[in-house]
């Protein structure tokens, strides 16, 4: 656990990057600092692991202020990681991973071990073990600098935008392991970002930072999207409030349609047959779903290029707001709904999906009690 | 200072001779090293071709040069030109790899949008590059012109008339104040081509020094 | 008169004795040697200490282009020419002379010493302070490391310089190549002067080559560039190929 204690940051000329800072971030669980530039959350995470050194209050972590221990000693147990990685380039990939185990002075057998096991942990091919920096892409970079703070097996690890410097489509993977890493891993982690969605999506625990390092608010994500404390909150926060907040309740087992499919190569004859409202879906040989055709568009027989692809997918149980994607999104306004191996189930439509919301119960909306922050 | 007093026509004589053997060189180097360092950008193969050729002809320590070359170009040692045509043969060597450089530092956006707003090769290469990389190239030229001016003295030992041969005649006759005044000199005219580079760049680039936006 | 060049330079008699070929020529490279060490010595630590800490650029900047402006040959004869009478024997000359080569060395290897320092990365230091590196082991971990190619391409330069200054300070007494230019200027030796210059040509060409040599050993190929590029596919090539060969350094 690690505890910030009226903890401040005074500038000798005068900036206050931070102020009187109080707040946990508990243990095994993902802290988000987030916030508009300059509200001290960089500051904030960098005074964990003395990078640097603050004016006003404590740091504890596990009971232990962070100011009495010997500050290189205090690094060498916290995974650190930053935007762009910071690898050095004139090393290999596994001499990278390996640095703080290295520095801890375990044996190099021992640290290329481990260093290797981290590589196909992160998700990278063996192979990457002897390349260098320079060779790796950014999102790849990125799963190295993960990987090394992993290395000696730190309980707590610190990261400041790490993913901000991707491209998205890279982002969402490189969240989406991370939320998978964690989860076999439980470390406290306290990670920095400027972007909401990136801090409701991977924090257990949103810490919302006003600028000149004041606490705005402090809660779990989806009480956050239900209750901003304050305007400034309620504007970070942003809109489709209602629809974000979709993503964290997750959908029942309602009864789904069932919904007749074809294979590809099926004759426009049979693809008429089969065909509901002027739709039909079209699978593999194990059911996983396609894409929707209109029949009277078939020439022949049906071929991949034909398909129309422009409907999501959910999985059943998983988020509401994938289900109710699925429904709007289906050209036939059927949402598909498949199972965790991704075979069809059947489907559903979008009334159907906004009558389960409705019913629904909404625990975020009871103001939780004294365990909130809600200081000036 | 009474020998300068005395001397003082004979030193300025000196130091015109000497700007001589050391601009010289400097402009016609330009000259040449352009149309190079736009080649060497252009063809891949010829860059490294270049710069390891000219990176060669750097190596060769001035004394050596200044009397190689007379033998390859049938001149007599004492004459100029030799001087004149080593230093250009310096200065190319130096300037190849900072024009190169120089067109290289043009951001590929702007050359882009150039060519998408229809300027041929050509005219792109003459308003908008070139002047684009004004900068890098001002600074090779002044590590160009200042090395010129120092190394231009060591033709004093080839018997060369410029100020290297206040030195020579300094230790000759074992009298410091010749050779103090020639070095002061010698670092008074490296300030005034940096300087006039300097200035000189200024003027082409007046977009550099616009001063902050209206706000 | 090439051909006079080549038989001074092939006559067997002109390679040996006190003032042969091969005696100059290593005396040459011994003043060469010594003295870029030595201003290696003073320039790397210092050029390091100001590209860690900033403090003093300002000042060494210019005083490294400043440098530049101050003519070789004046320097040498005003170094004889002061010390000289002070010191005697052959130390009044080699004294002077090799002050003059190390202060001349310096500048480069200075300039090549910081401007490594500041290229480094500062993701990389960054990273390696909050790893918990130690000061020293930030400098000798990470920034000696990558600051490695600029550090060279100065030693480079200033050992060339040194070479250049070397041979010009045959004039005040100093051995080495020099000597064979200096003096067939002063008989008119026609033969000899140029074949001094051939010679003096390719010892930089050949010392700069083994520098070059070194520099491509010396710097880890993460840096350069020069790495095989293997398709992403056969990831597992690599590992396959040496199995017993060890990843860490």
């Amino acid at each position: 656990m690690i505890r910030f204690d009226a903890v401040s940051k005074h500038y000798p000329d005068g900036t206050k990057a931070v102020n009187e800072l109080t707040f946990e971030a508990p243990t095994g669980q993902i802290t988000v600092l987030v916030g508009p530039s300059g509200c001290g959350k960089t500051t904030s995470l960098r005074m964990i692991n003395r990078m640097i050194e603050p004016t006003g209050g404590r740091i504890w972590i596990d009971d232990q202020d962070t100011a009495s221990m010997d500050e290189t000693e205090l690094r060498r147990g916290i995974g650190y990681v930053i935007q762009h990685a910071g690898l050095f380039p004139h090393r290999t990939i596994v001499a990278n991973i390996a640095t703080v185990p290295r520095l801890l002075g375990w044996s190099k057998r021992k640290a290329e071990a481990r260093a290797l096991e981290l590589l196909e942990r992160v998700g990278l091919p063996a192979g990457f073990a002897r390349r260098y920096p320079a060779q790796l892409s950014g999102g790849e970079q990125q799963r190295v600098g993960v990987a090394r703070a992993l290395a000696a097996d730190p309980p707590v690890m610190l990261m400041d935008e790490p993913f901000s410097a991707v491209d998205p489509v890279v982002r969402e993977q490189l969240q989406d392991e991370f939320l998978r890493l964690q989860s076999d891993l439980g470390k406290t982690i306290v990670f920095v970002t400027h972007d909401i969605d990136e801090a409701i999506k991977l924090g257990d625990r949103v810490a919302v930072l006003r600028a000149g390092g004041h606490l705005a608010q402090l809660a779990d994500p989806a009480y956050l999207l239900a209750h901003p404390v304050d305007d400034f909150v309620a504007d970070f926060v942003g809109k489709d409030r209602g629809y974000r907040a979709l993503s964290f309740q997750a959908s029942r087992h309602y009864s789904l349609t069932r919904e007749a499919t074809v294979p590809l190569g099926a004759t426009a004859a049979q693809a008429t047959a089969a065909a509901r409202g002027g739709w039909i879906l079209v699978t593999d040989d194990s059911l996983h779903p396609l894409g929707w055709i209109q029949p009277e568009r078939i020439t022949a027989t049906i071929q991949p290029e034909m398909l129309q692809r422009g409907g999501t997918v959910a999985t059943v149980g998983g988020s509401l707001r994938n289900v109710l994607d699925a429904a709007l999104s289906s050209p036939s306004r059927r949402g598909v709904i498949v199972d965790n191996q991704g075979a069809l189930l059947g489907t559903i439509r979008a009334h159907e999906v906004l009558v389960e919301i409705e019913e629904r119960a909404r625990p975020e909306l009871q103001l939780e009690d004294a365990a909130e922050e809600a200081p000036s | 200072m009474t020998w300068l007093r005395d001397h003082i026509g004979e030193v300025l004589g000196l130091t015109v001779q000497h700007t001589y053997l050391a601009g010289v060189p400097l402009i016609l180097g330009l000259l040449i090293a352009l149309p190079l360092g736009w080649l060497a950008r252009r063809y891949k193969g010829l860059y490294l071709l270049l710069i390891v050729g000219t990176g060669l002809l750097y190596t060769i320590p001035s004394l050596a040069l200044f009397i190689i070359l007379p033998f390859l170009l049938g001149t007599e040692i004492l004459n100029p030109i030799n001087v004149v045509i080593a230093m250009t043969i310096y200065t190319v060597a130096l300037l190849v790899r900072t024009v190169a450089d120089g067109l290289g530092s043009v951001p590929d956006v702007v050359s882009q949008s150039a060519t998408a707003m229809g300027y041929r090769r050509g005219r792109r290469l003459i308003s908008v590059e070139l002047p684009l990389a004004v900068p890098v190239i001002s600074a090779g030229l002044r590590v160009a012109a200042v090395s010129n001016v120092s190394i231009v003295s060591v033709a004093a030992l080839i018997g060369v008339q410029q100020l290297g041969s206040l030195f020579t005649d300094g230790f000759d006759r074992d009298f410091m104040e010749p050779i103090i005044v020639g070095v002061i000199a010698c670092v008074l005219l490296a300030l005034a081509f940096d300087g006039a580079i300097l200035g000189l760049t200024r003027l082409a680039t007046p977009w550099q020094h616009a001063g902050k936006p209206a706000s | 008169m090439i051909g006079r060049i080549l038989a001074w330079l092939t006559d067997g008699a002109h390679w040996q004795g006190s003032d042969g070929i091969t005696r100059r020529l290593l005396e040459h490279l011994a003043y060469s040697l010594t003295t870029v060490v030595v201003a290696a010595l003073i320039a790397i630590p210092l050029g390091l200490y100001i590209g860690h800490t900033g403090r003093g650029r300002v000042f060494v900047v210019n005083l490294v282009g400043a440098a530049r402006a101050i003519p070789s040959l004046g320097l040498l004869f005003i170094a004889v020419l002061w010390l000289g009478p002070r010191l005697n024997g052959d130390i009044a000359f080699l004294a002077p002379a090799g002050i003059v080569l190390v202060v001349l060395a310096i500048p480069p290897i200075l300039s090549g010493a910081y401007a490594g320092v500041e290229s480094v990365e500062p993701n990389a230091r960054d990273a390696a302070k909050g790893m918990g590196m130690r000061g020293g082991q930030v400098v000798r971990q990470v920034e000696l490391p990558c600051a490695l190619p600029l550090i060279m391409s100065g030693i480079r330069s200033g050992t060339l310089q040194v070479i250049a200054t070397a041979t010009i300070a045959a004039v005040v007494g100093l051995g080495g190549l020099g000597r064979f230019l200096i003096d067939g200027l002063a008989v008119r030796d026609t033969p000899q002067t140029a074949s001094g210059a051939i010679l003096v040509a390719l010892l930089a060409l050949a010392v700069d080559m083994v520098l070059a040599l070194v520099q491509r050993c010396m710097v880890s190929r993460g840096l350069t560039g020069r790495y095989r590029t293997v398709q992403v596919f056969d990831h597992d090539a690599d590992i396959e190929a040496t199995p017993t060969a060890p990843l860490l350094q």
